[in-house]
């Protein structure tokens, strides 16, 4: 048991390490933008005095790694900063934006991720069938076609038309859970469409290459039915690549949903990092860029954690 | 028109039956869907504004970082935020003059360098507190003192002093300037208690909604402010939303989400006027696409150059092709009849053959670099390759260097010789001219100087006689045309679109895109 604290203790520790390096890269990134903060924000109309005095206000005189540690320290203390640009609390208007990009992921993947397993199961199940074919044909053909296409579709027929779900999701605190669910009803579905194929597909080879086993032939052997071999034999002893893909497709329901957010004019974090970006506002886009990085480095050493819980082997390398 | 529609249309617009029976109605008595529509647009502004409702507009332009102090606004949905909660001194009239806002009167000494602006009696912040002249001057004070980031800062430049006098507020100038009560107009000047000085971003005015709710270039809520002066503001509340995508845009007027958005694009405008109970409003503004050289930079500082490019552009097409007829054809001025004192010249037509025989003077060789990019003005890259064809049939060689959107207003514009831009136009003449055509001007985006111009611009703004400073602008405008390195093929309309559920649209007002900004005040929901 302690091996695997042991384990445990280096992952998190590689975590943090990969972080620490991934804000150096955010950093370095954000200072090689073309453009000045003080002329973004100010836009065509600003004149030269104006200029001077914001470049003056928000510190953009001093040297770039001044202005890195200064904003590490405060982050050590965990203070996000403020926004070169509004001046409000970083902290506080990502965690608004946060909540709402996780609230949207959360429901999609609530439907996706059971959905791409079942369907995964179904398609072994029939494998070589009509049934297999099929869905593998619909989750392929959702998975080509882009995202944005497959979202002006859905708005066209489901909002334009036959009106049955808002087109523009800009939920606010004064919904009910009901109406909030119902307005971002098309956003689940065309991001459910999006990571259904990649997980299905795994599903299904990875149960696939566990169908080979002896293991799995002595409990057809002993009269078992086919699903019943299938969920209580097979989908346990593949769990581990299953789980990566999963987990990876949850990132990707996190920080991957810029266009998305931008064709439904979603509030979530995606649009706010893209208003920072084309505003130079340094401080906002690494607080975006880490927390990114925090969730994807995050879900991915869940994904490793689970595999070693579920794969003995794996505690014990050689 | 039949008489039991005419009856059926003013029942619709009172209310007393629905749209769609209205509509259902109009079809069985043989009436087309569209002019039922129209009819039924035209009864309810007959009816007179309705009270009452939450009038939904959706924006484009909006961002996070946009900051609700007056002085930072840069954008459309800033301008559209302002208009609900703050009022400037005055402002312009759906025909371009002037009428008071929060100053009821204003009066000029007889050379234009001392201005009176009386504030309007009896009027009160949404706060409670009363509108002082000193609050009039504070907010001047602000926007341009030296440590202003205002982007009225450069309008404000000649103000010698300001001081107040019971109602009064009194503009001294350097020189005299017949316009300074346009450059009042200004949105950025928002009368503030103290001048905004003490918080900037409170939101607090004399205008007729009062903001609820604040989600920066998200969603905004704001309600009627129950002490207000005017007859403006029917809706009991305004939600506006920014909608960035043009298509999600365009999607959420048509499912009925919002009454109202901004910039329809004009390649789809067409199809979304089609619709039924949509109608989509073109109207003519200052604005204008640009393709701008420097004249102090070889190649461009050859006359016989310059020359060539402007006849060899096919300005038609343009507005055909990039504009699809949204628009006007421009005459490499960036004045057109938008403006108070335009006076119209000689049209400059495509002349590939001018054009080749002005290359051949201009002993110019090889290709000739123009940068541009997708969001110097929408379809720009497609009007750089037209331009490239037009040019290609007098000998000319265009070369296209395509650049980033992002950094392209820092790193291109103002600074390549070669580009293209666009300028969203100004109030007035001199405005404009101030701003990018006098030989000091920072965004001299064409570097032209000259020293007659300058004069004749100087001048101008002091003339109180108005034949004569309209022939003066008509001078400048020929100058420009023919010296400096403004292409101008085309103005831009504004293309706005509404649902038949709100009434009172009027046609052509002047200044910004959804009537100057006014549209959710003036504009009421019908049901």
């Amino acid at each position: 048991m302690s091996l695997l604290f042991k384990l445990l203790a280096q992952r998190i520790a590689l975590g943090f390490l990969l972080l620490f390096l991934v804000s150096i890269l955010i950093f370095a990134g954000t200072i090689i933008l073309p453009g000045d903060v003080a002329q973004s924000i100010l836009g065509q109309s600003a004149t030269p005095e104006a200029l001077a005095n914001i470049r003056r206000d928000l510190g953009l005189n001093d040297p770039p790694v001044q202005r890195y540690f200064n904003w590490l320290g405060g982050l050590l203390q965990g203070d996000l900063g403020t926004a070169l640009t509004s001046g409000k609390d970083i902290a506080e208007s990502i965690g608004k934006r946060l909540g709402n990009t996780l609230f949207l992921a959360f429901w999609a993947a609530i439907i996706s991720v059971p959905l791409a397993i079942l369907l995964g199961l179904i398609a072994v199940r029939y494998r070589e069938r009509w049934p297999d074919k099929l869905i593998s044909a619909v989750t392929l053909a959702s998975i080509s076609v882009p995202e944005f296409l497959i979202a002006y579709v859905a708005i066209f027929v489901i909002s334009v038309r036959l009106r049955w779900a808002p087109s523009v999701t800009t939920i606010n605190d004064s919904m009910s859970l009901g109406e909030k669910l119902h307005t971002i009803s098309i956003p689940i579905a065309v991001l459910t469409l999006v990571v259904l194929a990649h997980m299905m597909r795994m599903t299904r080879a990875a149960i696939l290459n566990v169908m080979q086993s002896a293991y799995i032939e002595t409990a057809e052997l002993k009269g078992l039915r086919m699903f019943t071999i299938i969920w209580k034999h097979a989908l346990p002893n593949s769990v581990a690549p299953v789980i990566n893909v999963v987990m990876l497709n949850m990132a990707y329901l996190v920080v991957g949903v810029v266009v998305i957010e931008v064709v439904f004019t979603y509030p979530g974090m995606g649009q706010y990092l893209v208003d920072h970006v084309s505003k130079r506002d340094i401080p906002v886009v690494q607080a975006c860029g880490l927390i990114f990085a925090a969730v994807y480095i995050g879900l991915n050493m869940v994904a490793d954690i689970v595999s070693i819980i579920a794969n003995p082997r794996l505690r014990h390398p050689k | 028109m039949n008489e039991e529609l005419k009856f059926l249309s003013r029942q619709a617009a009172f209310g007393t039956i629905s749209r769609r029976k209205f509509l259902g109605r109009a079809g069985a008595l043989g009436v087309s869907a569209a002019a039922a529509s129209t009819m039924l647009s035209s009864a309810v502004h007959a009816a007179g504004p309705q009270k009452g409702g939450t009038l939904r507009i959706g924006l484009q332009g909006g961002s996070t970082t946009d900051s609700l102090d007056p002085a930072l606004a840069a954008n459309t949905t800033a301008v559209n935020l302002i208009r609900m909660w703050g009022e400037p001194l005055v402002e312009l009239t759906d025909d371009g003059g002037l009428q008071g806002k929060v100053a009821e009167s204003f009066e000029a000494s007889a050379d234009a360098t001392t201005w009176t602006f009386t504030i309007r009696k009896g009027i009160t912040f949404s706060n409670g507190q009363e509108v002082t002249a000193a609050d009039a001057a504070a907010t001047l004070d602000r926007h341009a003192g030296e440590e202003s980031k205002s982007g009225a800062l450069g309008l404000l430049r000649d103000i010698k002093n300001v001081s107040t006098n019971g109602r009064d507020v009194i503009i001294e100038l350097n020189n005299g300037n017949a316009d300074l009560p346009y450059l009042m107009s200004d949105y950025h000047l928002i009368v503030q208690p103290n001048g905004g000085k003490d918080a900037p971003d409170a939101a607090i005015g004399t205008g007729p909604y009062i903001m609820k709710e604040v989600d920066m270039g998200v969603r905004f809520v704001a309600e009627k402010n129950p002490n207000y002066w005017g007859d403006i503001g029917h809706a009991e509340a305004i939600e506006m939303l920014v909608i960035n995508d043009n298509t999600a845009r365009v999607a959420a007027l048509q499912s009925g989400q919002v009454d109202i958005i901004d910039r329809v694009p004009p390649r789809t405008a067409g199809l979304v006027a089609r619709a039924p109970g949509i109608t989509v409003s073109s109207t003519a503004g200052p604005g204008h696409y640009v393709f701008i050289a420097h004249v102090n930079t070889a190649p461009f500082d050859n006359p016989d150059l310059m020359m060539a490019l402007k006849y060899g552009i096919n300005r038609q097409e343009m507005v055909d092709k990039i504009l699809f007829g949204y628009g006007s054809v421009g005459n490499d001025s960036p004045i057109n009849a938008a403006y108070p004192m335009y006076e119209e010249m000689e049209q400059r037509e495509y002349d590939p053959e001018k054009a080749a025989e002005y290359f051949k003077k201009s002993g110019h060789e090889g290709p000739v670099l123009l940068r541009t990019s997708d969001n110097s003005f929408p379809g720009a890259p497609d009007a750089a390759a037209l331009f490239q064809q037009s040019l290609k049939a007098a000998g000319i060689e265009l070369e296209i260097k395509r650049e980033p959107n992002d950094g392209y207003w820092s790193e291109v514009w103002n600074n390549k010789p070669f580009c293209t831009s666009y300028w969203g136009g100004r109030s007035t003449q001199d405005q404009m001219f101030t701003t990018a055509y006098l030989s000091t001007a920072d965004w001299n985006d064409t570097r032209y100087k000259s020293e007659s111009f300058d004069k004749l611009l100087i001048s101008a703004r002091a003339e109180l006689d108005q034949d004569k400073r309209k022939k003066m602008y008509a001078d400048m405008g020929m100058m420009v045309r023919n010296e400096s390195g403004l292409i101008c093929p085309m103005f831009n309309d504004f293309v706005d679109a509404h649902t038949d559920k709100i009434g009172g649209w009027v046609e052509g007002v002047a200044g910004f895109s959804l009537m100057n900004g006014y549209a959710a005040q003036r504009m009421w929901v019908t049901g």
